[in-house]
């Protein structure tokens, strides 16, 4: 299964696997907490103590980049799932079920689609308020949309085939056709979909936090670190491009990770 | 090329195919000589390397495969040492391919006409205008209605046998040297096979075309072929002229491919029903598509229903099974009133009617392991589990001659035939009273088609299961059928036991569906169409 490889998709999992072990050993690799002030001066130059330097209220950037990883990256895992969730099994169910279901399902999708996504999840938020679950909850809504329209025409291609038909002749309820006839066949597109859907979400909730909506204070999140740092850049500081630019790479990793993904499903349906 | 008028000459022809376990050989030392103005027919069951070697006769190879010994040699020219570039001006001009499926080799974008003047006008630089002249006299001389009218037309608006003819018109319009004929008329019923391989073969005699005619219909390559090369695992079986081939077979597998279509059940009187249809109309939106069906199922036999495309015959069966609601009439099961639909009738009902489709492709969930594909239905209708479950998916494996050891494989790792199998056994695990097979042997090769039949008489002496057998296949019909019905547009034209509705005299519909129904006799197609020009 590795034989086929490439460079590209290595550098794609090297960078998911080293996210994931900071996301999932934050507290041993950073030398400072999230919260903590650890330097009466602010906007601290780059240090051999405070290696990225200090932030508007003193605390460690480094630390607070490493923290923000497994803010970040738990918050939009989490979201994704949701949107999975909620898209996949209404796609699919839609797909099967056709008619009046299918019909009333799309409209209101697609009045839901029809306005600016950031400005539903603006809206949303502002209504509930905004904490950890409320901004997944949000989220996971907002975005199924995507996905609901995705499933729904891939299940559409496999709703027809006779194999579905036969499960209805032979007594299956919906549930069983959904998850069990359908699902596994149009597992390989919503994989890929995963990813690229999650780097959407990572970006969607950074775009939140740097509007002052998402990951609320004093929890770090690269969003928001980019919006309190950003007035280094007039000093020509490079420290706010930081945050950015690990979001950035984790986008590219998911991204060749997913190609490969995509290229190797693509391949086994090739030989079957 | 010492022999004057040769075109093609492939010489020890090896091709192999890239396996995980490394390059594994599919067609192994085949040799072919081919005259201008020739037809060679190829012939053998699916997997023998009829298409591989058909394509190479081209200079091609399918992806993943490579021509790894031999000669192929075109009109002097040595196509394996030809560029890419030459090749490809090679192709389209002086040689040219007709797929099985003129549905999938044509874009369904783009108009007939220019699909088929396509090469002509940009590889041949003939002019349009020409080009399009030339077309339409192809389409006339294919016999193709109301040319003009046709060729403006886009694919889909054009029914499978006339697409099949403009596929053909299209691989003659640079009046090529050679076609490469690929099963040209399998995907086709038998009343429109006619006219595709009776415009086929004018066309290509008028030309002088030589061509390669693919196919495991021994029928087919009979009326087509002056030659017939046996092709079996990827070497020749035997080669010989037409008639003498089929007067004189010289090898047992030839001769095991003669006499797949001889067999005959005789026809066993009805006991009792299982199955009454009364009156049964149905339709699609405003199409009606089956009308006044009165008809009934004997028990523990075999009712036949016969009719081209488009007969509805394949509705009737989606009618019985629930999936399509009548409009009028009733049907009883066992006596006792059928639900309409299948969310109305209850899992004992479900079970005891059993549907087996025509393409085991798609009718088995490719993610699916054979395991699970026939213990779905001990599960869902016996509650079975475990060990008992596992030993009954075992039983009905050995059942249909396929066994346990193929109780891990995906639907992907099977043949045709041992797909087909899985399908029968998956029915067979509801332990049903009546099955349902619509077409299912039509697309399979003869070989198999022939096995899957004996299997299916075998599990009907041994269970009593009762068939409602949905076939355009009359060879099919003699050979497993107790009763008939035939059907035309939505309507039964004649119903019966086998003996009487297969034997003179005919209602006209169903004289023409027999005469339709290729003979393995060189002048089968000759004779009926020198028949067709007396009656007018």
């Amino acid at each position: 299964m590795l034989r086929r490889t490439t460079p590209a998709a290595w550098f794609g999992f090297t960078v998911i696997v080293l996210y994931a072990l900071t996301a999932l050993f934050a507290p041993l690799i950073a030398p400072y907490g999230q919260t903590e002030v650890v330097s009466p001066v602010p906007y601290g130059p780059w240090s051999a103590q405070f290696l990225f330097g200090t932030d508007q209220l003193g605390r460690d950037i480094f630390s607070r980049l490493i923290y923000a990883a497994r803010n970040t990256i738990a918050i939009s895992l989490a979201a994704t799932l949701l949107t999975f969730a909620i898209g996949t099994t209404l796609g699919i169910v839609s797909a099967v079920l056709g008619g009046v279901a299918d019909v009333v399902i799309s409209r209101i999708v697609d009045a839901i689609m029809a306005l600016p996504q950031l400005i539903v999840i603006l809206v949303m938020l502002s209504v509930v308020g905004s904490s950890v679950v409320n901004l997944i909850i949000v989220i996971g809504i907002a975005d199924a949309t995507n996905v609901f329209r995705l499933s729904r025409s891939v299940a559409m291609n496999v709703a027809v085939m006779d194999f579905v038909e036969d499960a209805k002749v032979r007594g299956e309820s919906l549930t069983w056709i959904v998850f069990h006839e359908v699902l596994p066949n149009i597992l390989s597109t919503l994989v890929a979909e995963f990813g690229m859907r999650f780097c959407f979400v990572v970006l969607t909730i950074s775009a939140l936090s740097f509007l002052g909506l998402g990951i609320q204070p004093p929890t770090a999140d690269w969003g928001s670190m980019v919006r309190e740092n950003a007035t280094l850049i007039s000093y020509g500081d490079v420290t706010p491009l930081l945050p950015a630019a690990a979001i950035a790479l984790l986008a590219i990793g998911v991204n060749f990770a997913v190609d490969w993904f995509l290229h190797y499903a693509s391949g086994l349906r090739d030989d079957q | 090329m010492t022999n004057e008028d040769g075109l093609l000459s492939i010489s020890g022809l090896k091709i192999e195919a890239e396996t995980p376990d490394g390059w594994q050989p599919i067609v192994n030392g085949v040799s072919l000589t081919l005259r201008k103005g020739e037809v060679l027919g190829l012939i053998g069951e699916s997997g023998a390397g009829k298409s591989t070697v058909g394509l190479a006769a081209m200079g091609f190879t399918r992806p993943g495969c490579r021509i790894a010994g031999g000669r192929i040699v075109f009109d002097g020219i040595d196509l394996m040492d030809l560029p890419q570039s030459q090749l490809r001006a090679l192709r389209g001009a002086r040689i040219a391919y007709v797929a099985q499926s003129a549905a999938l080799a044509f874009n369904p974008a783009h108009r007939i006409i220019d699909q088929t003047i396509e090469t002509a006008v940009l590889d041949m630089g003939v002019p349009r205008a020409e080009a399009r002249r030339n077309a339409l006299g192809l389409f006339a001389q294919l016999q193709l209605p109301d040319p003009e009218q046709l060729a403006r037309r886009y694919p889909h608006q054009v029914s499978g046998g006339q697409l099949q003819r403009a596929m053909t018109a299209m691989a003659m319009t640079c009046r090529p040297d050679l076609i490469i004929f690929d099963e040209p008329t399998t995907a086709l019923d038998v009343t429109t096979q006619v006219e595709v391989l009776a415009a086929i073969r004018k066309a290509v005699q008028e030309h002088g075309t030589a061509a390669i005619y693919i196919t495991h219909d021994l029928a087919v390559v009979s009326q087509m072929a002056d030659r017939i090369m046996v092709l079996r695992n990827g070497v020749e079986v035997e080669e010989a002229p037409t008639r003498q081939m089929l007067a004189a077979p010289r090898q047992d597998y030839t001769k095991s491919l003669w006499s797949v279509r001889h067999l005959h059940k005789p026809a066993a009187p009805r006991e009792d029903v299982i199955l009454d249809m009364r009156d049964v109309g149905a339709a699609y939106g405003k199409f009606r598509v089956l009308d006044g069906i009165t008809l009934s199922v004997p028990r523990g036999r075999t009712l036949a229903v016969v009719g081209e495309s488009g007969s509805g015959k394949s509705t009737l069966a989606r009618v019985v099974s629930g999936l399509l609601r009548p409009e009028q009439g009733e049907v009883l099961f066992k006596g006792a009133a059928l639900p309409p639909t299948v969310d109305r009738r209850s899992r004992e009902q479900l079970r005891q009617i059993q549907l087996v489709y025509q393409s085991a492709d798609t009718a088995l969930n490719p993610r699916q392991r054979v395991r699970d594909l026939v213990g779905r239905r001990l599960e869902l209708y016996f509650r079975m589990k475990g060990r008992e479950k596992e030993r009954r998916i075992g039983e009905l494996l050995d059942l249909v001659e396929l066994g346990a050891k193929y109780m891990d494989r995906f639907p992907g790792e099977l043949s045709g035939g041992q797909k087909q199998r899985v399908s029968i056994a998956r029915a067979l695990a509801a332990k049903p009273e009546l099955m349902i097979c619509d077409e299912i042997t039509s697309a399979l090769d003869q070989i198999i088609q022939g096995e899957i039949l004996k299997l299916l008489m075998r599990l009907q002496q041994e269970t009593g299961v009762t068939y409602l057998f949905i076939t355009h296949d009359i060879a099919t019909v003699r050979a497993i059928a107790d009763e008939v019905v035939v059907m035309n547009r939505g309507r039964i034209v004649q119903q019966g036991p086998k003996d009487s509705v297969l034997s003179p005299p005919y209602p006209p519909y169903t004289d023409r569906l027999l005469a339709s129904v290729p003979e393995i006799d060189p002048d089968w197609l000759t004779r009926l169409l020198a028949r067709r020009q007396e009656a007018g």
